[in-house]
C-alpha cells in the first residue's frame, strides 16, 4: 500500500458505460504526486502523441478528477479537474473547495478518469468502492441551486433505500455543471455548492461535451492510512496554531479587495480594464458585511480559515439572490469590471453566473469585453437581442449573461470566450477588436493587473502554462512551480501553503512517508510538471496555436498608461518586458523560442515530450 | 436540588461548516479522520445552512429504553450515552426511537456510535471555539425538557435555518 493514497482511479467510459480501475505504481506518485501534476502524466500518456489533433469538445478528451494525498489531512480539502483545455488548448489544472474531495477519498478512490460520451445525459455516482453511470434526463437544464437540491434528495434516497439500518445519510459531495456547460460554452465552470468554480480551463463544457451533468460521492469510509500517525497530532497542533494565530484571520475574506485593489493598488479591473483605479467606497467591504452577509464565517471541509462569507439580497428587485462573499475575483468581475459599485448589484451578478454555471472570472470577463463593444457602438442593441448592457447596470448584465449561457443572438459567439469572440466579431464587422480582449492564450485574464509594476509583476501571466489563472504565474526565480505545488497536493493556497510552507512538507512526510523538499521540488518535481504543461500548450490545436513569441506577451491594453488615480501614466515598456523575457526564457529552461530545451527535457526525463516539441523546432 | 451536567451548546447560524468538529471527533474516538465515523455530524442539506447534527442526551432517554439487547446506558457523571459495543447488534431501534434520529451505525457495521461527551469534555466544542466559530461550545444542561428540542432531524432544522438565512428564498430553496 502506499501511504495517503487509496491507491485506486476509477476510470468510466461514458461511450460504453464500462467502469475499471486505474492503479498509479508508487514510482508516477513521487514524481506527480496527484491533482495537477497527476492529471498532467495521465493526459500527457494518453493524449500525447497525437495532442494537436484532440478537439477538447470531443468524445476523445479525457477528463480528469483527482484528490492528492494530503487532502483532507492539511486544511483546505480541494479538487482538481483536468483535460484538454478548451480555451487554451493545453492542460489546466483547476481546484475549488467543498467537501466532494473528502467524500471521494472516503469512498476509496482518489480520482475518476472519465473517457468518451454518453448518448443520453447522466451522472457518476460513486459509494464506496463503486462507480455507477445513473440516468440525468430528469437533471438536464436545471440550473445551479436546483441541480443540488435534486441530487441530494435522489442521492440520500437511493442510500437509505440500499442501507436503510443505517441512520440518515447525510448529503453526497456533488460537482455539476449549469446550462451553460451543457450548452457548450467553453468558458464555463466545474461548480459545488452553488457558488463554488472550478473556474479556470472551461471544463464546465468538457462535462457538458460528454453529456455527463454530475458527478456524486457519498463514502462512509475513513481517510487512508498515514505513514507516521505519530507525527500527525503534532502537525495538527501545529496547523491550528498557524491557522488559528492571528485575531483578524478572514474577518473580511479576499472581499475587501473589491474597494482596496482599485482604491489602493489601481489594479483593478474597471470596465473591461479601461481603467484599474476606483474611490468607490460603496463597494467597500463595510457595506456587504453590514447590508448582505448573513454568514461572517463561511468554511468548506477541514478549513481553518473561512475567507467565505455568506451573502444574500434581503430587499429590492434583486431580492433573493444568495453568493459566497462575494470573494475579490466576482466582486471585480461580476462589479467593478462591470462598472457596478453597489453591493446588491454584484451579488445578483454573481448568483446569475453561478446558478447558470459560467465561470465567475472568465465569463464575466467576455462580459466586459462585449458592454465595452456596446460601448463603442461595435454591437448593437440588435446584437444582443434587445440588451443594453450599459455599465453598471447589473439586470442588464444578468440578462447578457443568460444570453451567453443559452447562446442566443451574439451570445453564441461570445460563449466561445473572449479571444475567440474577438477573433469572430472582428471579421463579423470588419474591425480589429482584439485590442479589447483581456486575455492570455485563450484563457481570461484573473483580477489583478499589473500597470503599477507593483501588484502582479510586468512578466507573469504571459508565461504562465495557465494563460491568465491568477493562482498560477511564475515568479522569481522564474518558475510556476510553486503554484503547481498546492494544485498537486490538491490543498487550499489560502492556508497553509500561505500561513506555514514549511508545514506542506513535514505533512507530506507524515502522510506519505517520503521526504521531499521544497528544493527538489523546485528544481525537479515541479519543474517537470511544468514543462508538460508547457508543451501540451505549444502543441494546442486543433483550432488555436499559440506562438511564443507572439503570445507570450501581455494584451494591448495593458501597455495603454493608466488613465486615472495615484499611478496615472503608468504602464509596463514593451521593449523592456521583451528583454525580461528573454532572461525568464533562459531560467525557464526554454530556448529563444519559448520552446523546452532538449536539455531540459531530458534532464527531467521526458525525452518523449522532447519528441513531441520536435516539429516545433523546425 | 439542580444536578448540572455538561452539555454542548449549539449556535446554528454560527456554524462555518468546517467540519473541524467531525475531525476532532474521529481523531478522538477512532485515531484517525474519519468524518462518518464522528460522533457530530455536519448535515448540508442546502448549502449555508450547516447544521451540526449529535446527541442532546434527553431527559427521558427514548434511545437507552428502546434497547432490545441493553447495550445502552447513561453515565453518571456526565448524563452521556454509553454503548456496549459488544452488546449492540446494530439493530436500529435507537435510531427509530430518537426523535432527531440523531445515532448512526459505525461505517463498519456491528454497532451504533452515539456522542459520549468525551468523558466531559467534548473535542467537537473545543476545537469550534478554538478557530473563533462558537458553533459548538461547553455548557451545562438541566432536566428542562427544553434541551430535549435538540433531539431534532436535519430536515427540520435546515427548514428553519434556510429562512432564517435566506428569508423567503429559502422556503422556496427547501420546502
Amino acid at each position: 500500500m502506499i501511504h495517503g493514497y487509496n491507491g485506486r482511479i476509477a476510470e468510466v467510459d461514458l461511450a460504453t458505460g464500462e467502469v475499471s480501475d486505474y492503479y498509479p505504481d508508487e514510482e508516477t506518485l513521487r514524481k506527480f504526486v496527484g491533482g495537477r501534476g497527476l492529471a498532467t502524466r495521465i493526459l500527457w500518456d494518453r493524449l500525447g502523441s497525437r495532442w494537436a489533433e484532440v478537439d477538447p469538445l470531443s468524445p476523445e478528451n479525457i477528463m480528469t478528477v483527482l484528490t492528492g494525498p494530503l487532502t483532507g489531512y492539511i486544511t483546505g480539502a480541494r479538487i482538481c479537474v483536468s483535460g484538454k483545455s478548451p480555451l487554451s488548448n493545453g492542460i489546466v489544472g483547476s481546484t475549488a473547495g467543498g467537501e466532494f474531495a473528502m467524500e471521494l477519498k472516503c469512498t476509496g478512490y482518489d480520482g475518476l478518469i472519465v473517457k468518451g460520451r454518453s448518448e443520453a445525459p447522466v451522472y457518476i455516482l460513486v459509494t464506496d468502492g463503486q462507480v455507477e453511470v445513473r440516468d440525468a434526463s430528469r437533471l438536464w437544464g436545471l440550473e445551479g441551486k436546483e441541480t443540488v437540491r435534486a441530487m441530494n434528495d435522489e442521492v440520500r434516497a437511493l442510500l437509505k433505500e440500499r442501507r436503510p439500518e443505517y441512520g440518515l445519510w447525510k448529503e453526497p459531495g456533488i460537482l455539476y455543471i449549469g446550462p451553460a456547460g451543457e450548452n457548450l460554452v467553453r468558458n464555463t465552470a466545474i461548480m459545488q455548492k452553488w457558488s463554488h468554480a472550478c473556474g479556470y480551463g472551461g471544463y464546465g463544457a468538457v462535462m457538458g461535451s460528454k453529456n455527463l451533468k454530475a458527478i456524486a460521492a457519498k463514502g462512509t469510509g475513513p481517510q487512508p492510512a498515514v505513514a507516521h500517525p505519530e507525527m500527525m497530532q503534532e502537525l495538527w497542533e501545529a496547523t491550528k496554531e498557524a491557522g488559528f494565530a492571528d485575531p483578524q484571520r478572514n474577518l473580511w475574506g479576499t472581499g475587501a479587495s473589491g474597494y482596496s485593489t482599485g482604491a489602493d493598488r489601481s489594479a483593478e479591473p474597471v470596465r473591461n480594464w479601461q481603467d484599474e483605479w476606483h474611490d468607490e467606497k460603496s463597494i467597500g467591504v463595510i457595506n456587504f458585511e453590514t447590508r448582505n452577509w448573513v454568514k461572517r464565517y463561511w468554511s468548506d471541509y477541514g478549513c481553518t480559515r473561512a475567507c467565505m462569507k455568506l451573502a444574500v439580497v434581503k430587499t429590492g428587485p434583486f431580492k433573493g439572490a444568495i453568493t459566497d462573499n462575494p470573494d475579490y475575483e466576482l466582486e471585480a468581475y461580476c462589479g467593478t469590471n462591470l462598472g457596478i459599485f453597489d453591493t446588491d448589484g454584484v451579488i445578483h451578478v454573481a448568483t446569475v453566473v453561478d446558478d447558470l454555471g459560467l465561470s465567475g472570472i472568465n465569463s464575466a470577463n467576455t462580459m466586459g469585453f462585449a458592454a465595452e463593444l456596446y460601448q463603442r457602438g461595435i454591437l448593437t442593441e440588435e446584437d444582443f437581442d434587445g440588451i443594453k448592457p450599459v455599465w453598471g447596470d447589473a439586470e442588464a448584465m444578468g440578462e447578457l449573461a443568460r444570453l451567453i449561457a443559452e447562446r442566443r443572438a451574439i451570445g453564441d459567439v461570445l460563449a466561445e470566450g473572449t479571444y475567440r469572440a474577438a477573433k469572430a466579431i472582428s471579421e463579423m464587422k470588419g474591425v480589429d477588436v482584439m485590442k479589447y480582449a483581456v486575455q492570455f492564450k485563450g484563457i481570461e485574464v484573473g483580477a489583478h493587473g499589473i500597470r503599477t509594476g507593483k501588484h502582479f509583476p510586468y512578466l507573469g501571466y504571459a508565461l504562465s502554462v495557465q494563460g491568465g489563472d491568477h493562482t498560477s504565474i511564475p515568479r522569481p526565480p522564474m518558475s510556476e512551480a510553486r503554484s503547481a505545488m498546492g494544485d498537486t497536493m490538491v490543498i487550499c493556497t489560502m492556508g497553509m501553503p500561505r500561513a506555514a510552507p514549511d508545514l506542506v512538507w513535514r505533512y507530506m512526510k507524515a502522510v506519505t512517508g517520503w521526504d521531499m523538499t521544497q528544493e527538489d521540488w523546485m528544481n525537479v518535481n515541479g519543474r517537470r510538471i511544468i514543462q508538460i504543461q508547457r508543451a501540451a500548450l505549444l502543441l494546442g490545436g486543433p483550432d488555436v496555436h499559440w506562438d511564443p513569441l507572439e503570445d507570450d506577451d501581455n494584451p494591448e491594453r495593458w501597455y495603454e498608461p493608466l488613465p486615472n488615480g495615484p499611478y496615472e501614466g503608468l504602464a509596463p515598456d514593451r521593449d523592456e518586458v521583451m528583454e525580461m523575457r528573454k532572461a525568464a526564457y533562459a531560467e525557464m529552461g526554454w530556448d529563444e523560442r519559448g520552446i523546452p530545451t532538449s536539455e531540459e527535457l531530458n534532464k527531467l526525463g521526458l525525452q518523449d515530450v522532447d519528441a513531441a516539441l520536435e516539429p516545433l523546432r523546425r | 436540588m439542580l444536578i448540572m451536567k455538561p452539555w454542548v451548546i449549539r449556535d446554528y447560524m454560527k456554524c462555518s461548516g468546517c467540519r473541524l468538529c467531525e475531525i476532532a471527533c474521529s481523531m478522538k474516538h477512532e485515531g484517525r479522520v474519519w468524518p462518518e465515523a464522528s460522533r457530530v455530524r455536519v448535515f448540508m442539506l442546502v448549502p449555508g445552512a450547516e447544521a451540526p447534527h449529535l446527541c442532546t442526551q434527553c431527559s427521558d432517554y427514548p434511545c437507552v429504553s428502546s434497547c432490545p439487547v441493553d447495550a445502552l446506558s447513561v453515565d453518571d457523571e456526565t448524563g452521556a450515552v454509553i454503548v456496549d459495543e459488544e452488546k449492540c447488534v446494530s439493530c436500529g431501534a435507537c435510531i427509530q426511537a430518537c426523535p432527531g434520529e440523531v445515532p448512526h451505525l459505525h461505517p463498519e457495521g456491528g454497532r451504533v456510535v452515539i456522542c459520549d461527551l468525551c468523558g466531559g469534555d467534548p473535542k467537537c466544542a473545543k476545537v469550534c471555539v478554538e478557530a473563533g466559530y462558537g458553533a459548538l461550545s461547553v455548557g451545562t444542561r438541566t432536566s428542562s425538557k427544553n434541551f430535549d428540542l435538540y433531539a431534532i432531524k436535519p430536515e427540520d432544522l435546515t427548514r428553519n435555518l434556510v429562512v432564517n438565512l435566506y428569508g423567503e428564498k429559502g422556503e422556496e430553496l427547501y420546502k
